[in-house]
């Protein structure tokens, strides 16, 4: 199993939801985070007082799935959530040893 | 049969009229007059709480929103309670002085159901005038947004009004010296603009910048709160102004266009000036030059026509936009929400348009014209005296009182891990947020 942890822009969120559902994801969860990358910040202005906002709100998503659907989810979220501007985001995959469904115990692949 | 009808209609019409009669035989009160300063006196304090209240509350960071509206919602009650001591007499009451109304008057003595102040009932004057003393310390909140302890806040806000307030409305209003000079000021340009915004300024320099001024982010915590207020300074302004006449008439009606117009002018004005200069125009930018012009048109509202009234807005805007931005990124004075330079800039100026723009000499822009023996440039002179008089004396004022609280509650400010935590939790040990 992996952990798929993208952070992406907020109004693609959807999008990334549709085709992951499309692959047959069943759950994920998203997070409203801030950060900064490559796009760096921006600046706002308040009465001629200008502040350059360091961090940008993005979505952060997190989805465990089986190994075998790795390389499809990678290639749907990209695919979904690109704009080909900069921000567009990143995609973290990591090994998860474990995951139980709380409500029957169930583990492993069964519980995704 | 038509006799006994007759007869009943003459009884039910005397009926009808005797208590009228009675009435206007009685007493000198106007009806319609005491109906508009009763309703100008709910929409002035309307302007307090909650519209400079949400004004000042959403450009504030998040963790000192409630002590902004609490610093709002104190002052309200502590200075009516003054006005009740001492206030009303100090300011309106009948000593010989023209310096001081004396203390006659205090805790209301003699003002009695049936008392009249020129043709309203003197509770209605006095309610109404109460509600401007209230909302000229509320102005100053502003200034020493996010860093003054409460119990400073309190204590300076109370001496201030008594100290200054009181004496300066008497000066110009309640028959005092500068009134009798000729000085202009239909609603409180000196009153309640110029003595709010240089007693900002003076609190702004005294207690210093916030941490992090001009080097961090110190973005307003909720737009939505400070447009909402705005608004209802706008609509409660009608009742600064239009009530300012003391009567349902003609003035009244003329100071309430005007001040809509100058509001308008103010707004485009800010508006128009970002939108060059940022390619951008903002929201807080169109209802700070509102403001910028409402805080202009006060002292001129009653003397200027409609054209005039949109010079007014126009000048009140583009100046107190460059003030403010003079003051913020040249001077690098933390005034948090720029009350100087947009109430304190926007009275001097309208003070001294109000003795331009009152010629009637000006085609369509002329105004209601001089008093008898006065012309444009003596009336201008006695603005300008007017102006400088109040400046100092709240300048100086204001430096004593801060100085004498600062010794009283050691020290004014909140210590830096306070004012890193925020003045909700500190001040008050509360949140304005719970989510």
């Amino acid at each position: 199993m992996k952990l798929i942890t993208a952070i992406i822009k907020p109004f693609k969120s959807d999008d990334v939801r549709e085709a992951l559902s499309e692959l047959g994801v069943n759950g994920m969860t998203v997070t409203e985070v801030k950060g900064f990358g490559r796009q760096k910040g921006h600046t706002e202005l308040y009465r001629g007082a200008e502040y350059v906002i360091d961090f940008l709100p993005k979505a952060k998503i997190e989805v465990a799935i089986e190994d075998d659907l790795v390389d499809q989810a990678i290639e749907a979220i990209c695919k979904a959530a690109q704009t080909g501007q900069i921000g567009d985001g990143k995609i973290f995959v990591s090994n998860l040893e474990q995951a139980i469904r709380i409500r029957t115990g169930e583990t492993g692949n069964e519980a995704l | 049969m038509p006799t006994t009808k007759s007869l009943s209609i003459t009884l039910l019409l005397s009926a009808l009229l005797a208590p009228s009669l009675a009435f206007a035989q009685g007493s000198e009160i106007s009806g319609a007059n005491t109906a508009w300063i009763l309703t100008a006196t709910a929409l002035v304090l309307f302007m307090t709480i909650p519209g400079l209240s949400l004004f000042y509350g959403g450009l504030v960071r998040t963790k000192n929103v409630l002590s902004i509206l609490m610093q709002c919602f104190a002052i309200t009650i502590m200075i009516s309670i003054l006005w009740l001591l001492v206030g009303y007499s100090i300011a309106f009451g009948p000593s010989e002085s023209a310096f001081w109304g004396g203390l006659s008057k205090a805790l209301f003595n003699g003002v009695e159901v049936d008392s009249v102040s020129g043709d309203i009932p003197e509770t209605v004057f006095a309610a109404f005038q109460m509600t401007f003393a209230i909302i000229t310390p509320a102005l100053i909140v502003g200034a020493f947004a996010e860093r003054m302890k409460f119990s400073a806040m309190m204590m300076f806000s109370g001496l201030w009004a008594l100290l200054v307030y009181f004496p300066v409305a008497n000066w110009v209003w309640g028959g005092g010296w500068l009134g009798q000079m000729g000085l202009i000021d239909f609603a409180g340009g000196t009153v309640v603009h110029v003595t709010a915004g240089v007693a900002a300024v003076v609190a702004a320099l005294m207690l210093g910048q916030r941490k992090g001024f001009l080097s961090s982010a110190m973005v307003p915590h909720n737009m939505t709160m400070t447009v909402t207020g705005a608004g209802m300074l706008w609509v409660g302004w009608f009742g600064f102004n239009a009530g300012s006449a003391l009567a349902a008439d003609g003035s009244a009606g003329m100071a309430l266009i005007a001040t809509h117009l100058s509001a308008s002018a103010g707004a485009l004005t800010w508006m128009s000036i970002e939108w060059i200069k940022y390619g951008k125009p903002s929201a807080l930018g169109a209802v700070t030059g509102m403001v910028a012009g409402l805080a202009t048109i006060t002292p001129a509202s009653g003397s200027v026509g409609p054209a005039g009234a949109m010079l007014v807005g126009i000048a009140g805007g583009a100046v107190c936009y460059f003030a403010t931005t003079y003051m913020k990124t040249k001077l690098r004075i933390d005034d948090s929400l720029d009350v100087f330079p947009v109430h304190g800039v926007g009275g001097m100026l309208g003070t001294v348009l109000a003795g331009i723009l009152i010629s009637q000499n000006l085609g369509v822009f002329s105004g209601n014209g001089y008093a008898e023996g006065m012309a444009m440039g003596s009336q201008v002179i006695v603005q300008i005296t007017g102006i400088l008089a109040i400046g100092i004396y709240t300048g100086v004022l204001t430096i004593i009182i801060l100085k004498l609280v600062g010794a009283l509650t050691s020290g004014i400010r909140v210590s830096d891990e306070e004012e890193q935590m925020g003045c909700d939790i500190t001040d008050h040990d509360e949140k304005g947020y719970s989510m």
